[in-house]
């Protein structure tokens, strides 16, 4: 037969209540934020469905408070009565979408390959490049965030012009990848300072050259790095509307460009827009669900040293 | 932001490089030099028109660029051997941001100092000063600035609830995966979405369902973007919505990185939870939230996306930011000399004030005992 020897003192047991009531405070907090930061999206993705009547009553439950339609998607031309019809307005909604992605995709890959490398030698090696040493040269790739974009626009609007790259999509990709570099030198750097040198020493003395042991050892292992840095890079490349908003027109104007240049219709139609904009968050929220980890670990690269 | 000591790899190397590699390699990089060189001599005659040899844009002296920027990279190899090889690491980013920064940054000055309506058939004009003494004269242009302080100083509310949910989400708590997920999201959305999304639609006067809300609050007759302090903190708002997960997140690491048994000593002294925070917490997340203040004014000081798209600076300029004034001084009347002054003058304030902050930045992460 067993017997309780050890009890509570009075003052623990008197202390649960507060220490309950802390917990429910957190949870309500917490609960609340979470509230603030989805009922945006949970807005544009019932407004999607919704009628003018619907919107203007202010309804928010589907099939509670009003009938979901397929207003929105029909507006794209991407309702399940217009998927298979010929439909301009789909047409133009993908091709925008397409030139995202490729911008997008393409920078960011453009960026990881450069930074990796860049952040792989600055960490490695030492160099001296006129007066600049190794520290020199990291602040200066990381002096180009503070850069901001307007001080670029307008002499690369001109240049462009020149180029004969205004309104393309290899144009945007350039910029792009200037504009995300610094952060991916900036998380690689952190990755492979992490990478203890013996792993590199020992491949060396097995007989590869220093680009075999960085392609075929350091690269793997720095992975979750360069995904993390790809990822931030998608999310800042698949937003950005400034430059793209001076830089193109017709041919190689990206969604967010579609998205703006909609908002002043948007009291005729607000399903149209929420749709749209649904489209232009979407890939970015799977993404963030799916990949939470490595954005995390990407943004905590400089904050633990 | 600091250099840190590195570990850095040492490598003995040989390398037997004859007279005759050398020679190629000088080649390569001297006689592709001279190719660009000739190519951007005709094309300049070309451009001033004094002979015509039909050339529509500036393509060819592109493709001579990459193709020198390519002989410079594998030459290094070739001269140099093993420490080539590792220069290539380097070499080809470093390229790549000067030949994208340095050059239309010194284009930029080149326009600055005239003026150059793209809209007018004159062209461009060099007017010395002119832009400048029209800047001194622009109350819209200083009252942007004025904002950008504005906008700057919400980041100290910003960072005050940024670090409460990163206390909240490092407490022991259930669904932890759930919260950061959520939490995370705003980040994830694009600046022009989330301005028709919250800005456009969900602070529309009448059905917006924030006014709803508002008015059950008891706010009558809600405007969000009709008075200039208003308008001005809804815009800051709205970005701080985007942009408090990133400084949440910086600090969550950092928490997560203080060692347990600090604050199992303090348990263990008897300090209360407050003053744990204080002298234990706080103190040691100081270099962290730092960082994590610097990067966020950093983009901060970008600020346009969300302006442009809601208010286009109104009401009467009370929320302009500089981007955005900028922005529509290009648009509206494709002033691109002044522009482009403008936009110099703020890079130069930017460089002079974020110079300020990182060597007080340093003075303050430095501890003191």
């Amino acid at each position: 037969m067993t017997r309780q020897i050890f009890f509570d003192s009075k003052n623990d047991v008197a202390f649960r209540p507060k220490r309950f009531l802390e917990k429910t405070f957190i949870y309500v907090i917490l609960i609340l934020w979470a509230i603030i930061c989805l009922f945006p999206i949970y807005w544009t993705v019932t407004t999607t469905f919704k009628a003018a009547p619907d919107v203007m009553k202010g309804n928010l439950v589907p099939w509670w408070d009003f009938r979901p339609k397929w207003l929105g998607l029909k507006s794209l031309g991407l309702s399940p009565d217009r998927i298979f019809v010929e439909s301009t307005v789909r047409e133009e909604f993908l091709k925008r979408f397409y030139n995202s992605m490729i911008a997008a995709v393409g920078s960011s890959t453009l960026a990881v390959l450069l930074g990796s490398c860049t952040a792989y030698g600055l960490s490695r090696f030492k160099y001296r490049f006129g007066f600049m040493r190794n520290s020199d040269i990291s602040f200066f790739f990381l002096s180009q965030l503070i850069l901001p974009p307007v001080v670029l626009a307008l002499p690369f609007l001109v240049l462009y012009k020149e180029l004969a790259l205004l309104d393309t999509r290899v144009g945007l990709i350039a910029l792009y990848t200037l504009t995300v570099l610094p952060i991916v030198i900036w998380i690689m750097k952190d990755q492979f300072s992490s990478i203890p040198t013996e792993l590199e020493e020992a491949a060396l003395v097995d007989g590869l050259s220093i680009w075999g042991a960085f392609l075929t050892i350091i690269m793997p292992i720095a992975l979750p790095g360069m995904v993390a840095a790809f990822i931030i890079s998608l999310v800042l490349t698949w937003n950005e509307y400034f430059f793209a908003a001076l830089l193109t027109s017709s041919h190689a104007k990206t969604l967010p460009v579609m998205v703006a240049s909609q908002t002043g219709s948007q009291g005729i139609s607000w399903w149209s827009m929420a749709a749209l904009s649904l489209a232009a968050i979407l890939p970015l929220i799977i993404i963030a669900v799916i990949l939470e980890r490595y954005i995390i670990k990407g943004m905590a690269a400089g904050a633990v040293k | 932001m600091s250099g840190t000591e590195v570990d850095y790899l040492h490598i003995v190397t040989q390398d037997k490089i004859s007279d005759r590699r050398r020679d190629l390699g000088r080649l390569m990089i001297w006689g592709s030099a001279t190719i660009l060189l000739v190519l951007i001599v005709i094309q300049s005659l070309d451009q001033f028109s004094k002979f015509e040899f039909g050339f529509k844009t500036w393509r060819p002296t592109l493709y001579a660029y990459f193709f020198w920027a390519t002989c410079l990279c594998w030459a290094q190899i070739i001269l140099y051997g093993e420490q080539g090889r590792r220069r290539l690491f380097i070499l080809p980013a470093v390229l790549f941001v000067i030949s994208m920064v340095i050059f239309p940054l010194i284009f930029a000055l080149g326009i600055a100092f005239s003026s150059w309506n793209l809209s007018s058939p004159d062209g461009r004009q060099f007017n010395g000063f002119d832009n400048a003494i029209e800047m001194w004269n622009d109350p819209f242009y200083w009252n942007a600035l004025k904002n950008m302080v504005w906008y700057i100083l919400a980041i100290i509310p910003e960072y005050i609830i940024a670090f409460c949910l990163a206390l909240l989400l490092n407490s022991q708590i259930r669904a932890r995966k759930f919260f950061r997920v959520a939490f995370l999201m705003p980040l994830m959305l694009s600046p022009v979405a989330v301005s028709w999304m919250i800005g456009k639609s969900m602070l529309e006067i009448r059905f917006g369902p924030i006014s709803r809300l508002v008015r059950t609050l008891g706010w009558d007759n809600p405007s969000f973007f009709g008075s200039d302090e208003i308008a001005r903190f809804m815009i800051m708002v709205m970005d701080a919505w985007t942009f408090i997960p990133f400084m949440m997140i910086m600090i969550l690491a950092g928490l997560q990185a203080i060692p347990k048994e600090l604050h199992e000593a303090a348990e263990v002294d008897g300090a209360p939870p407050w003053k744990k925070f204080w002298e234990i917490t706080f103190p040691l997340m100081l270099p962290v939230s730092i960082t994590a203040i610097l990067i966020r004014i950093i983009f901060k000081l970008k600020l346009a996306d969300i302006i442009i798209n809601v208010t286009s600076g109104g009401p009467g300029g009370a929320t302009d930011s500089v981007t955005s004034f900028i922005y529509r001084e290009y648009r509206d009347r494709s002033n691109v000399g002044y522009g482009t002054f403008l936009a110099i003058v703020y890079l130069i304030l930017i460089v002079i004030f974020m110079t300020f902050l990182i060597k007080m930045a340093e003075r303050w992460s430095r501890p003191r005992y």
